[in-house]
């Protein structure tokens, strides 16, 4: 029964990891119709930007504030110098091009900070919390993942729902042609989309980084989670994206615990085809795909 | 004053806007008229900037605004109610309005004045504005166009679709605005009986190129003419 | 003369038997003349060749982009592995390969079919990522992160006492390209070939015409898997060695470096790809030493290469090499008259339209960009 109760709140706070990376996606997939499968390498990225700040003598919090705007920055550049060509293009196009740079930026990881996982230290404390006499798996530092997620996941709908600037972004990803005929500067919302997607990528990096541990190819596991959360919940849904962080961040720690983790990709894989097979536009889809 | 010179416009190989020259005074309102195909929707998308003309001129009260960006254009005072409308369905009605204005900040027109133009939006102010008929989403997308208080006025087939009871409607309304708000208004249309029916000047385009230009009752009352480029 | 060359004119299977001996006979007499270190780069060449061959043509001739091509080389690579220490012989461990990879690519084909764009990268992604851990979950049957050794193959007695093994797994490798060569060269010609292509353009017409969409994309995707398992077969020949560790995403996207610099579905593309991944590594070595670069930056160098190779390509030159050689054939062409021709196939890479004003110059009823109104 503990290991029940162990699963279940592990997999709620990697879930909220996995709701944050599907919100990044299902942020840039809405503003400009693009899969970004270059987010897993940005956020890892970012994520080295601020184990520097912290081994070079800076606060957790500083490391946490110079990874989400070193995030916006990336986030802002990838798009406008690199993705903006593109965004008219076939959709096969912007495919390879994100994973380009997805090999792009794990190379020049790689050759700025090395191959070898490091570790990066947590907010909270990691001892279990003591319930009842038995030591849980949940820990300070997994309440204070699952709190942050699902704050930021709250500010940002306040930002696209209350806000002017919000309303423009939603134009602008709704219908940028007729956008721009009423003024709105279309494509500085699409990079302002970017940013934010990427600025919330990175605050997942910074998250999890304690227990993936740090290096290049450590965080593809949860690009791939965060993409097949984002397909679960429906890629035009933010919502959706942490409902289905949460639901498989719960379904893969009980594959883990009760199968083992070398079996977590497949499993994801598993949901992900069951998901495309049954319910294409995903659990929240607004809209409805094309039949002829 | 809406002013084109020798406005062309080609889409590779092909010329879908012929060396157009036109003036839309303020307070008037111009019918541009021919079949589909013959470029009318081509003209508008040239004077906002959606498409780059190959050569010529757009002014608007002496202004150059040939080679200026899209929103700049808008900012500027042209306002476009696009082919089949332009409604941004997952917005509510609200949204939409308010986007119209967003850019001219304090200035915009209150949707109050809105509403009381068009009380049907008033009712539906908070739904999507995919649950809105025909005639609610061309009421609309003026609306929202008026919150900007553009100069210009463009309109490109506002009464495809509609019955014609709600045409006549809303060709009034065109009319009306145009008198008492001050509008150079450019209208597109295949309707020609009903835009002739407003309008101060009518235009004829043909593959392009301005083929009559005339006095509205003139036109209407010429039948070979309006056989011959219309079709019916 | 002219008969000759009506007949191959006409008849595809002339044509690409022609050109199967003719390679043949030019890799036979070619390898004669190589060191041991270069028929060892030609093998690798080959088997990364068929891999490549299918993947160009799944890309190009069906439009579809796979990722997990990677882990389907692993399948092949694994059943040689097991089946060459049970014993099989070389040609029927190959086939095996190639046939039990395309059944398994028969039901990931047929899921792949359902699925478009970035949802295909998407799912291929997870499956290159997770069909190699199963090697991790059953140690015992696929040696585990060691993964499975293999004696090499001894070159057959009349060749020799002293023929060299490296040249003998260059000409296995070889063989097994021409066989790859030899079959999409036809089925891309063919009525199959046709029938893609179609259903890549324009699914919706295809489908009206009555071509079953799924049907064809199962196909293709099968056929490419197993070019992949004969491959990946190959790879365990030439290696000696199969083991997870060989075969992880970077080799996936390597793969997609290599179809994407020679031009999406053509198969003289994928010889060029094959070489990128053949003498990068190498190149990069060198550079790396003549700069005195650092260990990880030279060893990350080839990574970055393949990056900015996918980017570039996207940005700049989205048909490759090929697609350049081919607009340079064209309008070289009235001067050389007809013939056999370079061997690829018309069919398109992506298309990007021109940049930025692409936006300003779509005729107004191809207006895509207003998705509201319904």
């Amino acid at each position: 029964m503990t290991k029940f109760i162990d699963l279940t709140l592990s997999g709620i706070s990697i879930g909220a990891i996995y709701a944050a990376v599907a919100l990044a996606l299902v942020l840039i997939w809405r503003s400009t119709r693009i899969v970004n499968f270059a987010q897993g390498a940005m956020l890892m990225f970012t994520t080295f930007i601020a184990s520097a700040v912290i081994n070079g003598g800076g606060s957790y919090a500083l490391g946490l504030v110079v990874a989400l705007a070193s995030g916006f920055v990336l986030g802002a550049v990838v798009e406008r110098v690199v993705v903006r060509p593109v965004e008219n293009a076939p959709p096969l196009n912007a495919v390879i091009l994100t994973l380009g740079l997805y090999t792009l930026i794990v190379a020049v990881a790689g050759m700025i900070w090395g191959n070898t996982p490091r570790s990066f230290p947590a907010a909270f404390s990691l001892r279990g919390y003591r319930v009842g006499g038995t030591n849980l798996l949940f820990t300070p530092n997994d309440t204070f993942i699952v709190l942050v997620v699902i704050g930021v996941a709250a500010l940002l709908a306040l930002l696209f729902r209350r806000t002017t600037l919000g309303l423009r972004m939603r134009a602008a990803a709704f219908a940028p042609e007729v956008a721009r005929l009423l003024g709105v500067r279309v494509g500085r919302m699409l990079t302002l989309g970017w940013a934010l997607a990427a600025a919330t990528g990175a605050l997942a990096g910074v998250l999890v980084a304690p227990s993936v541990f740090l290096g290049p190819n450590n965080f593809d596991p949860i690009l791939i989670s965060g993409f097949v959360a984002a397909v679960l919940g429906g890629l035009d849904s933010p919502p959706g994206a942490v409902v289905g962080g949460l639901i498989l961040g719960l379904a893969l720690s009980y594959v883990s615990g009760y199968e083992g983790s070398s079996l977590v990709p497949l499993a994801a894989l598993v949901i992900l085809m069951i998901v495309l097979m049954i319910r294409p536009t995903g659990l929240f889809a607004a809209t409805r795909e094309r039949r002829v | 004053m809406l002013t084109l010179e020798e406005l062309t416009t080609d889409y590779g190989p092909i010329r879908a806007v012929d060396h157009v020259s036109l003036e839309v005074p303020e307070g008037s309102v111009t019918a541009v008229l021919g079949a589909n195909g013959a470029g009318k929707t081509s003209l508008l998308r040239t004077i906002t900037g959606l498409v780059r003309p190959t050569s010529g001129r757009v002014k608007i009260e002496g202004e150059d605004i040939t080679r200026w960006a899209v929103e700049e254009i808008v900012r500027f005072g042209v306002a476009h109610v696009p082919e089949g409308r332009g409604v941004i369905a997952e917005l509510t009605v609200q949204e939409n309005l308010r986007l119209g204005g967003l850019w001219r900040g304090r200035d915009a027109m209150p949707l109050r004045e809105i509403y009381e133009l068009f009380p049907r939006l008033e009712e539906r102010a908070g739904q999507p504005a995919s649950r809105l008929s025909g005639g609610e989403r061309q009421m609309l997308s003026i609306g929202r166009a008026l919150v900007g208080r553009p100069r210009a006025l463009l309109l490109d087939e506002p009464s495809l679709g509609l019955a014609p009871v709600l045409v006549a409607q809303i060709m009034s309304l065109v009319r009306r605005l145009a008198d008492t708000l001050g509008l150079a208004v450019l209208l597109v249309e295949q309707n020609a009986r009903s835009a002739l029916s407003i309008a101060n000047r009518g235009v004829v385009l043909n593959l392009g190129r301005v083929v009559i230009e005339q006095d509205p009752h003139k036109l209407a009352a010429d039948d070979r003419l309006l056989h011959a480029y219309l079709g019916f | 003369m002219t008969a000759v060359r009506v007949a191959l004119r006409s008849s595809t299977l002339l044509r690409s038997l022609l050109i199967v001996v003719v390679a043949g006979l030019v890799l036979l007499l070619g390898s004669d003349q190589l060191s041991s270190y270069r028929d060892l780069q030609l093998a690798t060449g080959a088997y990364y060749f068929c891999v490549l061959a299918g993947l160009t043509v799944l890309a190009g001739s069906s439009g579809q982009i796979s990722l997990g091509h990677g882990a389907l080389m692993a399948v092949g690579a694994y059943t040689v592995g097991k089946l060459g220490n049970a014993g099989w012989a070389l040609v029927p461990e190959l086939a095996a390969a190639a046939v039990v990879t395309l059944i398994i690519g028969i039901p990931v084909g047929a899921a792949a079919s359902r699925l478009r764009g970035p949802y295909l990268a998407g799912a291929t992604l997870a499956f290159a990522v997770g069909l190699p851990a199963l090697a991790d979950r059953f140690p015992t049957a696929f040696g585990g992160e060691n993964g499975l050794t293999l004696n090499p193959p001894t070159p057959p007695a009349s060749l020799g006492v002293n023929f060299p093994l490296e040249r003998w797994q260059a000409w296995i490798a070889c063989a097994g390209a021409l066989v790859v060569v030899f079959v999409f060269y036809n089925l891309t010609r063919s009525g199959v070939g046709r029938a893609l292509r179609a259903v890549r353009d324009d699914e919706i017409a295809a489908s009206l015409a009555g071509l079953r969409i799924g049907r064809w994309h199962t196909l293709a995707f099968t056929l490419s898997a197993a070019a992949a398992g004969l491959g990946g077969g190959l790879l365990a020949v030439v290696t000696g060695t199969v083991a997870p560790g060989a075969f992880p995403l970077q080799l996936s996207l390597m793969l997609l470096a290599g179809v994407v610099i020679g031009g999406l579905g053509s198969l003289v593309g994928a010889v060029w790809g094959a070489a990128l991944l053949v003498f990068l590594p190498n190149w990069t070595n060198d550079l790396a030493s003549s700069f005195s670069l650092s260990a990880n930056v030279a060893h990350n160098l080839p990574l970055a290469v393949y990056g900015v190779v996918l980017i570039g390509a996207m940005l700049v030159w989205p048909s490759g090499i090929q697609g350049a050689l081919r607009a340079v054939g064209r309008a070289a062409r009235p001067a050389l008259g007809g013939g056999i021709g370079t061997g690829a196939q018309a069919s398109a890479a992506p298309e990007t339209p021109p940049p930025d004003d692409a936006r300003a110059t779509a005729p107004p009823e191809a207006s895509a960009k207003t998705r509201s109104e319904s």
